[in-house]
């Protein structure tokens, strides 16, 4: 029996030392793309192929999802609201929701389900099939030629896809609350307006979402240029590429809201 | 694919999303509202601020003229001194009344400023004399029926 509880112990050991070591590993292979970064700085228009698979192809999920979530929450939030007579102020519950949290959180969601795995996978098959030691024999380094492209690209484009999601959430709430349910167009964004402020809102919302986009392509090219050499390694590289990714942002967001919105 | 197509799709993104954070800042948010003109400060000293916040609106005939900059505690007069930046634009008499209100039932306290009929104008830095407190309900309350008693022992 005791030799069991030891192993048990063990075995906790062994996995918070090997995520330590991970995790160590990360920050130093996020070092190294960074310092690495000038060459594809440099010869942007690799960054701007990469900006046209992360980014361009993104678009559609997220006007789409930022269309319906806006609808939802106008919906959601006339029900609630007109039970006490302030039904105007859906344009505020809806910008508000939207600049502060679910622009930012859910773009950076989606980003790392339909970017992120694709960058992860990607990465993971060149190294799988050899191709990023082909590279390092003709003296091409990876890490800044295949890497450093895709960080800056899912850096860019994060922060331009939760705007866009915002601006299309704002629109399908000023859709279902304003054209359909018959609030007062007026009052709907002279609310919104007189509530939404620049600085606070705004920009903080554009700041969280420059770190989701740090975040989830840090980890999306870590786990595709760690990923073992094998079909099943680099499934697992893009599921925990989704998995760390989503937890990463949402931990992210509660330690910038706290800093943000009440000053800690 | 094509250099050429590849560069024109990803400037149509990048244009759609700096367009996307213009309508936020400007449709969406108040950022038309900070104009250029610059702001000087004034100050007031308020026996009770009530729950005026920091960046609540000022306002003079309903019109948002500054904003609340800052609320601090005076531990010499033992009242609030707030500080409000007014948009130069606009310019208020030495004796301007200072009150704070309250916007609808539930609404948020604000500053009101009522123009006084003084020559001279308030300049950067000045403090406004003639404040009038926020309305807490309970002090309210404790007058009214304080009066009714007085009023009932009269008779």
């Amino acid at each position: 029996m005791p030799k069991r509880i030891i192993a048990g112990i063990q075995k906790i050991g062994h996995r918070t030392i090997e995520g330590i070591r991970r995790l160590g590993h990360a920050t130093l292979f996020f070092l190294l793309v960074l310092l690495k970064s000038g060459t594809s700085l440099q010869r942007f228009n690799l960054v701007v192929r990469e900006l046209y698979y992360v980014g361009v192809l993104s678009l559609i999920i997220i006007v789409v999802s930022g269309l319906f979530v806006g609808m939802v929450l106008g919906l959601q939030g006339y029900e609630t609201l007109q039970k006490y007579g302030s039904e105007s102020a859906v344009g505020t519950l809806v910008a508000l929701s939207l600049v502060r949290e679910l622009g930012p959180v859910v773009a950076a969601l989606l980003f790392a389900s339909r970017a992120g795995s694709a960058i992860t996978a990607e990465i993971g098959l060149m190294k799988a099939t050899e191709q990023l030691s082909a590279m390092g024999m003709m003296a091409v380094d990876p890490v800044a030629r295949v890497v450093a492209p895709r960080f800056w690209a899912g850096v860019i484009s994060m922060p331009l896809l939760a705007a866009i999601f915002s601006v299309m959430g704002v629109f399908g709430g000023y859709l279902v609350a304003v054209v359909f349910i018959g609030v007062d167009a007026g009052s709907f964004w002279s609310q919104m307006q007189s509530n939404v402020d620049f600085r606070i809102d705004i920009l903080n919302g554009f700041i969280k979402s420059c770190f989701f986009g740090v975040a989830v392509t840090a980890i999306a090219v870590f786990e595709g240029y760690d990923s073992p050499p094998t079909a099943e390694g680099v499934s697992g590289a893009t599921t925990r590429t989704v998995v760390t990714s989503s937890l990463a942002i949402l931990g992210l967001d509660f330690i910038l809201t706290a800093f943000m919105f009440r000053g800690l | 694919m094509q250099r050429a197509t590849l560069d024109l799709w990803v400037g149509l993104f990048v244009l759609a999303g700096i367009g996307a954070l213009m309508i936020l800042s400007l449709k969406v948010g108040n950022l038309d509202t900070y104009n250029g003109s610059g702001t000087y400060v004034i100050k007031g000293n308020f026996e009770n601020i009530g729950g005026l916040k920091i960046r609540a609106p000022v306002k003079s005939s309903g019109v948002v003229v500054g904003r609340v900059a800052d609320i601090r505690f005076s531990t010499k007069t033992y009242d609030a001194i707030v500080t409000m930046n007014i948009e130069q634009r606009y310019q208020f008499p030495k004796d301007t009344f200072a009150s704070i209100l309250t916007s609808g039932l539930l609404g948020e306290q604000y500053i009101g400023l009522d123009a006084g009929g003084d020559e001279a104008m308030l300049k950067e830095g000045d403090t406004i004399m003639k404040t009038n407190s926020a309305m807490v309900l309970e002090e309210m309350i404790g007058r009214f029926l304080f009066d009714k008693a007085s009023e009932d022992d009269a008779f």
